[in-house]
């Protein structure tokens, strides 16, 4: 795929000798770097503040076996159990039919649609995500069509719009604006894809190489940065969440395997008893 | 008309569905507190007596630690999407529409101070994710509504992340009891247990009065020496069953059924009067440290008597406590005989008889009773019986269908791991809270009364002291009888066979008025 390569150190040198500047291209250099600098930020506080999380999550006891029954009683059960919940929404499909239909077309949704974006990000691109941009046209508009379905029930379902924090809505409006914007750039005002995968594979080998102008990509990719930046400080630690859930991935297995905490065989050492 | 009809002042109007949603009240059970605990029950079992100065700073504290110690209370707080799903699935909030019954709004009670103290967004943006400081309003309201929780996992089954309020109530209770808010009901209790070993301060003397009392019981009704023994030395099985067994109606008729099936296959057995409790209320205030006490009574009294088994009576809370926490909190069981699972609870044992044909039922002497069965919250959704998942719904089943000819379930979105609670679990079982325990039992009486029209069910079994009480109390509200509510091992006792018994006509002639009393129209005749 051919794409024009400017090389970092073009930046170091002297700056007047810079193809972009060369073009006159100062305003698009000042908003590479912003973006440039953006992405790795955001890059980082995504992956580090999810580690920080999971972390924090697999280090915490569990002292009891509090699976919700009836439950597995093997390891592999467990397996089972939460891919049904990852890959179906087994619970929500039980609790609440609208909820599960919106919910699951949004999420099966936006994996394709990430999938789909891995074309940004491989050269060359993967055979498979070569072969899935013909039905991830339709998962963009299924992304968005669940979200604003969820949005819809937050807003006229009392019981729901009860429970919603600002954020709550803000969270649907910004992934809804991703999902938007993405859509307008297809169908309506085209960007340059071929500079933009220039960008992001500079970014990747860094090499910068200069970011589209266009204000709806802009739009898009501030919306993404903002969305990984406020991933591990927000409610969608649910996704590592249900990982470890002890309702869902704990073995039904007490009466067969004594299960003790760190700190509670502390409390039985000092404080005797048991066995 | 069934006798079941009867009206009452909230009385089940007919076919009302159980799961209708109501319209939104918004803290119409604000009031609902229950009694708070005077300074010497808090002190006994280590928390001030009360509300400390610095409770705020206090409470935060302990909310730290916790979500250090427990990871489902720290990743509960954080995973939490408001999607939702719960929010028409806890009884109490179908009862009484208040919208904090609702288990995300309950769990918010909480999550918001969490959030407030111990997340990014809450310390610079509270207003943006709804976070607050710990006042003395929202003490108050926890106060109130995680009292209004009977921590029965309704909600974490229909969770998209098994989310489970009961968690959430339990922390907060032991928050709050850290900083000497305590409830009277459950922990006047747990002193009870810790100084006299029953939830009912029923002293060794005394017991051993009504156990005598009702051997006498069942050589009338038997003519046969049917044994309640009173820590016997070298015994097989060390039966912990719950206090109310002992005094109780109708839990008394369900130790009835124990007792004959152990003396049916010769079992030798004996109840502890230091263990002489199943229930473990320390469960209910989230409290570990109280839990791990009441359970090593038992472990102590097995290991005094010498038994080689440990089972457990119909009680549903005790269940989950010693089915998925007994092996943690005082074992391990290694010097019982491993052959029998430790410990096994009554169902499995009576069951195991039955398909093994060492005892037999006349069913016909249930005849009289059409049966439901309410499978008890903390059995349904936090333990299990058997080897198979799910053997918790289908053991008690199957000794009901042994022991009587007519058994129907209720509607399948009511039953099973969708059971409610009966409405006085998780520490609810008190006076001062008649008003929500009688709110939380309608969606139960809603789908009792929907078999009772469509098939004449005149009875209802359940597998829990907390039940049995709750609904005897409740019930006649609902327009049905209170001895419409039986124990398992009850339909057992009238039916199993017992080897030599008189063949007793007077019961017959009594059962057969009980019969024209109590049998609804038949089946298929119009109203
Ligand atoms: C392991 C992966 C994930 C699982 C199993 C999962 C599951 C769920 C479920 C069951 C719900 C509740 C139903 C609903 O409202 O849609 C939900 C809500 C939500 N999820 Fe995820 N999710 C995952 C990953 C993600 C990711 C990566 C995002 C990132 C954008 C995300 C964003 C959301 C949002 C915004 C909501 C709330 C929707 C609302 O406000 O109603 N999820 N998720
Ligand atoms: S179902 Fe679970 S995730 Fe959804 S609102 Fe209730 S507690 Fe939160
Ligand atoms: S645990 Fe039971 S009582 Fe508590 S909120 Fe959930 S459904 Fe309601």
């Amino acid at each position: 795929m051919p794409f024009e390569r400017y090389s970092l150190d073009a930046f170091r040198g002297d700056p007047k000798k810079h193809p972009l500047i060369e073009r006159g291209w100062e305003r698009r250099q000042v908003i590479t770097i912003i973006f440039a600098l953006l992405f790795y930020s955001a890059t980082a506080i995504l992956l580090l503040g999810l580690a920080v999380r999971i972390r924090t999550y697999a280090k915490t006891p569990a002292p009891l076996k509090i699976p919700t029954t009836p439950a597995p009683t093997s390891k592999g059960g467990v397996v089972l159990r939460l891919l049904r919940e990852v890959v179906l929404f087994k619970s929500l499909f039980k609790a609440n039919k609208w909820i599960w239909l919106f919910g699951w077309v949004f999420h099966f949704a936006l994996l394709i649609v990430l999938l789909r974006h891995l074309r940004y990000f491989t050269e060359p691109v993967w055979f498979w995500v070569a072969m899935m941009q013909d039905l991830a046209v339709y998962a963009g508009f299924a992304m968005v069509a669940g979200l604003i379905g969820l949005w819809v029930r937050r807003m006229v379902v009392p019981r729901v719009r009860y429970i919603s924090a600002p954020s709550d809505h803000l969270m649907l409006v910004l992934i809804i604006g991703i999902g938007v914007s993405g859509l307008v750039m297809k169908y309506i005002m085209h960007t340059d894809i071929i500079a933009l995968k220039a960008f992001f594979l500079g970014l990747m080998y860094f090499d910068w190489q200069p970011l589209p102008e266009d204000p709806v990509l802009l739009i898009h990719l501030g919306l993404v940065a903002l969305l990984m930046i406020i991933f591990p400080f927000s409610k969608l630690l649910h996704a590592p969440g249900i990982f470890f859930s002890p309702t869902l991935n704990q073995v039904d297995n007490p009466r067969e395997k004594r299960h003790l905490a760190e700190w509670a065989a502390r409390l039985e050492a000092s404080e005797g008893g048991g066995g | 008309m069934t006798e079941l009809e009867k009206t009452g002042d909230l009385s089940v109007d007919d076919f009302l569905d159980p799961l209708e949603r109501p319209e939104l009240a918004p803290d119409i059970m604000a009031e609902s507190a229950p009694f708070v605990a005077a300074p010497e029950i808090q002190e006994k079992l280590g928390y001030p007596g009360e509300l400390v100065d610095n409770w705020q700073e206090k409470a935060i504290e302990k909310m730290g630690e916790l979500a250090g110690k427990y990871r489902s209370f720290k990743v509960y707080l954080d995973s939490c999407v408001k999607c939702g799903a719960c929010t028409d699935k806890c009884h109490y909030f179908l009862g009484s529409g208040d919208p904090k019954n609702m288990p995300v709004a309950r769990q918010d009670l909480l999550r918001k101070v969490y959030r407030r103290n111990f997340t990014l967004a809450g310390k610079y943006l509270p207003w943006l994710v709804g976070a607050e400081d710990l006042t003395k309003d929202v003490l108050d309201d926890w106060y109130s509504y995680f009292h209004q929780c009977s921590q029965c996992r309704r909600c974490s089954v229909f969770c998209p992340y098994g989310i489970d309020t009961a968690e959430i109530s339990m922390a907060a209770r032991e928050i709050m009891d850290s900083v000497g808010k305590g409830q009277k009901y459950c922990n006047e209790i747990i002193g009870k247990v810790h100084d006299v070993g029953n939830n009912l301060g029923l002293n060794p003397k005394a017991l051993k009065a009504t156990l005598e009392d009702l051997e006498e019981d069942l050589e009338d009704e038997t003519g046969l020496k049917i044994r309640l023994p009173l820590d016997e030395k070298g015994a097989d099985i060390m039966l912990v069953t719950p206090s109310a067994d002992f005094f109780a109606e109708p839990h008394i008729d369900g130790l009835l059924g124990y007792a004959k099936v152990f003396h049916q296959v010769g079992a030798s057995w004996t109840i502890s009067s230091y263990a002489s409790e199943a229930g473990n209320f320390g469960l209910f205030i989230g409290s570990y440290e109280n839990m791990r006490e009441v359970s090593l009574r038992i472990r102590k009294a097995a290991q005094d008597l010498g038994v080689k088994r440990i089972i457990f009576g119909e009680c549903g809370h005790a269940w989950r406590v010693a089915y998925s926490f007994l092996n943690t909190l005082a074992g391990p069981f290694d010097f019982l005989d491993q052959r029998y699972p430790v410990p096994q609870h009554i169902c499995e044992y009576t069951h195991d008889l039955i398909e093994k044909g060492e005892i037999k039922f006349d069913k016909s002497k249930n005849d009289h009773i059409r049966l439901t069965y309410h499978d008890s919250c903390n059995v349904a959704r936090a333990s299990r019986m058997g080897d198979k998942p799910g053997g918790q719904f289908e053991i008690p089943r199957a000794i009901l269908r042994a022991a009587c000819n007519h058994f129907y379930d209720m509607a399948e979105d009511t039953i099973k791991e969708a059971t409610f609670c009966c409405g006085g679990g998780g520490g609810l079982l008190t006076d001062d809270l008649m008003d929500i325990r009688k709110k939380g039992a309608q969606p139960r009486m809603r789908a009792l009364k929907q078999v009772a029209e469509d098939h004449g069910v005149t009875h209802m079994a359940a597998i829990c002291a907390i039940c049995k009480t709750q609904f005897s109390k409740v019930m006649p509200d609902y327009g049905f009888d209170m001895d419409s509510i039986v124990s398992i091992h009850q339909m057992v006792s009238n039916a199993i066979i017992l080897d030599g018994a008189k063949s007793d006509d007077e019961d017959e002639a009594v059962n057969v008025t009980v019969n024209e009393d109590a049998m609804p129209a038949a089946d298929g005749a119009e109203a």
